[in-house]
């Protein structure tokens, strides 16, 4: 793990609400994997702590992330342009490969809104030997970002992209329509979601590896901020930063 | 150029530490850090028993700061002692226990654990903690609390003593000179600012515990004034915490009268604070031609001289 001062290479719209920003970096390129996260210092002063963002591809040296703007952070983010700096932490927390290997079929990916950011960095590592299917779910077809993606389904609220409903409808609709054979589920995406879609994963006995998301001062383990209750085991709580953002969904309360 | 100082026995290399649970024991940021360039490393708050701390969530932006509310998570002092010290030991530098305990019979004892330890250089007791015994009313907003946790502390320790004084009373330096009285070494001002921040669509607290403490550089103004109070009011050293970012903000603590800082909430935004304030410490003495950082504390030079209590009163 390093802190960087790194350039901003390019910015691009993916759709009219959702930015990718790709910076470069020879060492987070060369150690970074799915599902890790950098932990960006957006500007000087303002705001005061970093924001975590997943890796969404690394192509080289050039690493990207995608965000929408949702907050103070991102707004500050949303305005530097090619050739400003970014102060980045990183490569934090787990990843998803380390959980890829294993007896099944088909590795389901499931990504709400913006939590399909992890999900192209993890397509492109994936084993080979198996079969991925991806669902995205958001709002509306502005947050439906494809690139990078294998097998895409789509679902929206309101209709606008895909199927008119939630991702697990969407899932479930179509686990009747195919046989995937043993499945292994890897999530990101709003909590409510991830706990629906970890439900059905785990009553069908297929494992659930979902990105978890919290407030976050350091990303590293110093503040001990972002807890999560775990289902028992030897302590009552865990860091989502240092021992995710990657768990596997029976072992942490999904609140 | 001297930059080192000394508290009782124990020299520290150069006038900054970091605050007690925003490095964790050091090992976290071994990689990211040159921990052996730091004054010290005060330790994550110390209980008898192993902590789970609070429900999530424990952690809020606000405006130039943050509100926390961890609940002194901890491992507890046998498995810091077994697991921790040997790591702690390669680094290097001064090691300052954190101690915290809801009643004065457990300060005594983790401090007594400690004690004999070569591993640990000295003691920063944390008194802004709920006192079980009185209802969890903090042991730091009684006067007379402090003066006896210091009392009982002084007799079992010949290692530097420092208590960490809550800025949540009317006269910090009231609590400073009882401190002083009862045999402490230093005193650290100040802790955490109670605070409060409300999501307004869920109509929530935005931490599980409602209130939480403030911290950031938008408590340093406030801390300088406690240490500039403090420091008129006590012959002993006095160690600044709040919000400090940068060398500039660690100049000012000195000049208004502390003779160590601690930087805390901004090791969570470049964990090599400490030692960027500490290399900007030196340049500032050298480019002025003060040769011991030493001479710059409590050099305020203001118009008039003011009784600090009556100022405030």
């Amino acid at each position: 793990m390093r802190q960087e001062i790194v350039p901003i290479h390019s910015f691009e719209c993916l759709t009219n609400e959702i930015l990718e920003l790709t910076f470069t970096s020879d060492y987070l390129a060369s150690v970074a994997k799915p599902g890790q996260f950098i932990n960006i210092r957006v500007d000087n002063n303002f705001p005061l702590l970093r924001r975590p963002f997943s890796i969404f591809n690394i192509d080289g040296n050039k690493i990207s992330i995608v965000f929408n703007v949702i907050g103070t952070g991102t707004r500050v983010l949303a305005k530097k342009r090619k050739g400003d700096t970014i102060d980045i932490l990183g490569p934090c927390g787990n990843d998803f490969l380390t959980f890829a290997n294993g007896e099944y079929d088909t590795a389901i990916f499931v990504g709400g809104g913006i939590g399909v950011a992890p999900f192209p960095f993890l397509t492109k590592h994936f084993p080979s030997d198996k079969k991925i299917t991806t669902y995205l779910g958001a709002r509306h077809k502005e947050l439906i970002v494809t690139k990078g993606l294998k097998n895409v389904n789509i679902s929206t609220d309101d209709g606008s992209d895909g199927f008119h409903g939630t991702v697990l409808d969407l899932v479930k609709d179509d686990f009747k329509k195919h046989d995937y054979g043993k499945t292994r589920f890897f999530i990101c995406g709003p909590t409510r979601m991830m706990k629906a879609v970890a439900e059905f994963a785990n009553n069908r006995n297929s494992d659930c590896y979902a990105s978890l998301e919290t407030d976050m001062a350091c990303g590293i383990g110093l503040c001990q901020g972002c807890n999560i209750e775990t289902n028992g085991g030897t302590k009552k709580y865990a860091l989502v930063c240092k021992e995710g953002t990657i768990f596997e969904t029976r072992t942490v309360k999904l609140q | 150029m001297i930059e080192s100082f000394k508290l009782k026995n124990v020299e520290f290399k150069n006038r900054v530490l970091v605050a007690s649970g925003t490095f964790g024991y050091g090992d976290e940021v071994s990689d990211l850090v040159d921990i052996g360039k730091l004054g010290g490393i005060v330790t994550k708050s110390l209980s008898m028993k192993p902590r789970d701390g609070n429900p999530n969530p424990r952690i809020t932006e606000t405006a130039s700061g943050m509100l926390n509310s961890i609940g002194l998570a901890n491992i507890g002092v046998e498995k810091f002692i077994s697991d921790k010290i040997p790591v702690l030991r390669k680094h290097n530098t001064i090691i300052i226990a954190n101690i915290a305990a809801s009643s004065i019979e457990e300060y005594c004892s983790v401090l007594e654990m400690l004690e004999p330890l070569s591993g640990v250089h000295g003691f920063e007791i944390n008194v802004s903690c709920p006192n079980v015994k009185e209802g969890g009313l903090s042991f730091g907003t009684d006067v007379k609390l402090v003066g006896r946790i210091t009392k009982e502390l002084r007799r079992r320790t010949q290692k530097p003593l420092i208590i960490k004084l809550t800025p949540n009373v009317t006269h910090i330096s009231e609590f400073a000179r009882v401190c002083e009285s009862e045999g402490a070494d230093a005193v650290s001002v100040i802790n955490t600012l109670i605070g409060m921040s409300v999501n307004i669509n869920a109509r929530k607290p935005k931490i599980a515990t409602t209130t939480g403490g403030l911290s950031g550089p938008a408590i340093k103004p406030i801390a300088l004034a406690k240490v500039y109070e403090t420091r008129n009011a006590v012959k002993i050293p006095v160690i600044g915490i709040g919000g400090i970012c940068s060398w500039e903000d660690a100049v000012e603590f000195f000049i208004v009268g502390a003779s160590m800082v601690q930087i805390g909430t901004a090791n969570f935004v470049n964990p090599s604070t400490g030692i960027t304030v500490a290399e900007g410490i030196k340049q500032y003495c050298q480019k002025n031609d003060i040769d011991d950082v030493g001479k710059i504390i409590g050099t305020l030079q203001t118009n008039k001289t003011i009784s600090i209590i009556d100022s405030w009163l």
